[in-house]
């Protein structure tokens, strides 16, 4: 995917049609199904699987942008939303009445995400400063330092126990933690992350980003700031994170430690690169597998006649299998297997066109 | 030396101030006011040889990594997973042998193995894919510790030290000084500590003297500096490469039957030491060996001073510690820039 590919052709048709008609059928038909689900769906798909497959996917996709666009393969991102939900459940209402503010959700929420941007500025302009294998280390570092930091700190952070109770406001007369709206809620906010990161991919930004990861010297020659442009991707994909974090705390009503711990770290990375770390679809499906998986775990297990606990196991051979045989996700696969098709669909009719 | 004080005049004596101040509290019995501000000198002599004594120990899980980092590029993230099997296979020959001893050599040649075939099987078959061949030990190291979680469960396990290195000895560092009998009391410090810090020294001393003064050093430090043209002459450079990446692994191992002879071993731990490997090499530089002693006796020192003197922010001192480098010196303290 180099940059050529990424820029808009303005000399094609297709830019003549409506907008309405550039997004191919299947993409209609799956948000169709996106929107109908809960006619279908019980409580349990909407408000577990789904819901947490939108958040983690938010996650993931804010770790799919800095690592497929900017090369910068961060464990931050869980940090960063860690930090968001932390900064709501701190501010906001909770159950741990002496740490927590209780001010309210319109102070709050912006709040959430000015702190996680500018906690994730701080530590991207750490990561910056060295690249490649040396970048995830550094972030794994901070990740794990951030951890054990809001495990011994009681006077922020509330320590081991973390905060419960934390409710998202009753706006509109909503209650949002409830299945249903919860579940168009995360759905909303996926929908938006994906469609900015997709508009970002061609925008001058996104376009000078992914200069800058296939040739940072060419880009400076050409007057591009490389190191602004590398800690603006780290700014911007907060939000991204962000927006996961402050949901995902919603969803559990509750946030501590363990929420962030460099397990769950890795496990962002794993959701990206299972799903496909190269386009923003990648980490929902990567998401969505990483839950069933989890979700279902203890039925497959089962089947197999292990002992329930083996999930992670199973998590980490599917992960290794992935980077083994497929290192551009499952997304890579259907791209394979879609070429494959083609090809003998071609050799069918005789050599095709 | 010269050349250092005749550049940079002021930072020298800043140095030579420090070192004094700092062997002064070493040294001499404390006079009371200082005891009246800092706590008794037992306290702060224990905290500074508990950090040296644990340096020790990330020495020996650093030094490894950091070897195998230097020579291959592949940042084994299952290198605290090495640490942990490690511990795991001493505690299980220790117990079942009755000997302390015996379980090094075992476990060093069993946890080599491990490495060796990893290094086999995988990561020579994704030579130069950095990315790749991190994101492959990452998955790795969450296999390792859900198999190890499966065996040996998840409560915690602690090696016996041996009955001559039981209790403790007593060390040339005055304790105390008896105001009225001028008697003093000398330092005691647990004798399996002071000898694994022995042992540590000596072995950074003979890794230095193999790489730096042997035939097979001069072969490593050869295919760190040009791999393809040391390939290109001759050398099966494969070879060496599986020979690195073993004794890396093996040293790991050890360190994980010292680790859980100095403290116990239990699920989380390979993450620990994960990260303890990873900041000791970022803030000693990447692939130098003096660089990780240096960097594991700064940050073990570090953590102790920090969980006696601050216990709420010792992880926040290592940390800051690392960002500190990374500011001002991105390579480490003593790596080269590539």
């Amino acid at each position: 995917m180099s940059v050529a590919d990424q820029a808009p052709r303005f000399t094609s048709p297709v830019e003549q049609r409506m907008w309405s008609e550039r997004i191919p059928v299947p993409w209609w038909i799956f948000g169709l199904i996106l929107l109908l689900l809960p006619v279908v769906a019980n409580n349990f798909w909407l408000f577990q699987i789904m819901g947490w497959t939108f958040i983690l996917g938010m996650i993931g996709l804010s770790l799919m942008f800095l690592a497929g666009y900017g090369g910068m393969v961060s464990l931050l991102q869980m940090s960063i939303a860690g930090m968001a939900g932390y900064m709501v459940a701190i501010l906001g209402p909770s159950g741990a009445a002496n740490v927590s503010l209780g001010l309210s959700w319109w102070i709050v929420i912006p709040a959430a995400f000015l702190i996680a941007a500018l906690f994730a500025t701080i530590c991207g302009a750490l990561a910056v400063r060295t690249d490649g294998i040396y970048t995830i280390m550094i972030t794994l570092a901070i990740a794990a330092a951030f951890f054990y930091f809001t495990r011994q700190n009681y006077s922020i952070f509330n320590g081991y126990s973390g905060f419960n109770l934390v409710l998202p406001p009753k706006l509109f007369g909503v209650n949002w933690r409830a299945p249903v709206p919860f579940y168009y809620l995360t759905l909303a906010c996926a929908v938006l992350c994906y469609g900015a990161v997709v508009y970002l991919a061609r925008a001058p930004f996104g376009l000078a980003l992914q200069g800058v990861r296939d040739n940072p010297r060419r880009m400076a020659a050409l007057g591009f700031n490389v190191t602004a442009h590398r800690v603006a991707a780290y700014a911007l994909t907060s939000v991204f994170a962000s927006a996961g974090g402050i949901l995902l705390v919603w969803q559990n009503a509750q946030i501590a430690p363990g929420t962030i711990g460099v397990s769950s770290a890795i496990d962002v990375l794993v959701v990206a690169v299972v799903g496909g770390i190269r386009r923003p679809l990648g980490p929902f499906i990567g998401a969505f597998i990483y839950v069933l998986l989890q979700v279902f775990s203890t039925d497959i297990l089962g089947f197999f006649g292990f002992a329930a606990d083996r999930f992670k196991l199973i998590i980490g051979i599917g992960f290794l299998a992935i980077v083994l045989f497929s290192p551009d996700g499952v997304l890579g696969l259907w791209d394979r297997w879609r070429a494959g098709v083609a090809a003998r669909k071609a050799a069918a009719t005789g050599g095709g066109a | 030396m010269d050349n250092f004080i005749k550049r940079y005049p002021l930072w020298s004596l800043i140095f030579i101030l420090l070192a004094i101040a700092f062997l002064y509290l070493v040294l001499a019995p404390w006079p009371p006011e200082l005891v009246a501000t800092w706590g008794r000198k037992q306290i702060f002599l224990n905290a500074l040889l508990g950090g040296i004594t644990l340096g020790a120990l990330y020495f020996l899980v650093a030094a490894g990594f950091t070897l195998i980092f230097g020579l291959m590029r592949v940042v084994n993230l299952a290198h605290g997973s090495l640490f942990l099997i490690g511990g795991y296979l001493g505690y299980e020959v220790a117990t079942a042998s009755g000997s302390w001893l015996l379980a090094f050599p075992i476990v060093f040649i069993v946890v080599g193995l491990i490495g060796l075939l990893m290094q086999f099987f995988i990561f020579s078959k994704m030579e130069g894919e950095e990315l790749r061949q991190t994101l492959v030990s990452i998955g790795l190291s969450i296999v390792f510790a859900d198999l190890m979680l499966w065996w040996w469960g998840g409560q915690s396990y602690s090696i016996l030290a041996p009955q001559f290195l039981q209790g403790p000895m007593e060390l040339p560092l005055v304790s105390n000084v008896n105001d009225s009998t001028g008697a003093v009391t000398w330092l005691r410090y647990p004798s399996v500590r002071v000898w694994i810090l022995v042992a540590a020294i000596v072995i950074g001393i003979a890794m230095w003297l193999v790489l730096n003064r042997t035939a097979l050093g001069m072969l490593i430090r050869a295919g760190v500096d040009d791999r393809e043209m040391l390939a290109a002459s001759g050398v099966r450079i494969h070879l060496v490469f599986l020979a690195v990446f073993g004794f890396g692994a093996g040293l790991a191992g050890i360190a994980g039957i010292i680790g859980a002879t100095f403290q116990s071993l239990s699920p989380g731990e390979d993450t620990r030491f994960l990260l303890a490997s990873l900041v000791v090499v970022i803030v000693g530089g990447m692939g130098s060996i003096v660089g990780a002693a240096l960097g594991a006796l700064i940050i073990g020192v570090a953590e102790q001073m920090g969980f006696v003197y601050a216990p709420t922010y010792s992880i926040v001192l290592t940390f800051l510690i690392m960002a500190a480098v990374l500011a001002f010196r991105p390579q480490g303290l003593l790596g080269t820039r590539r």
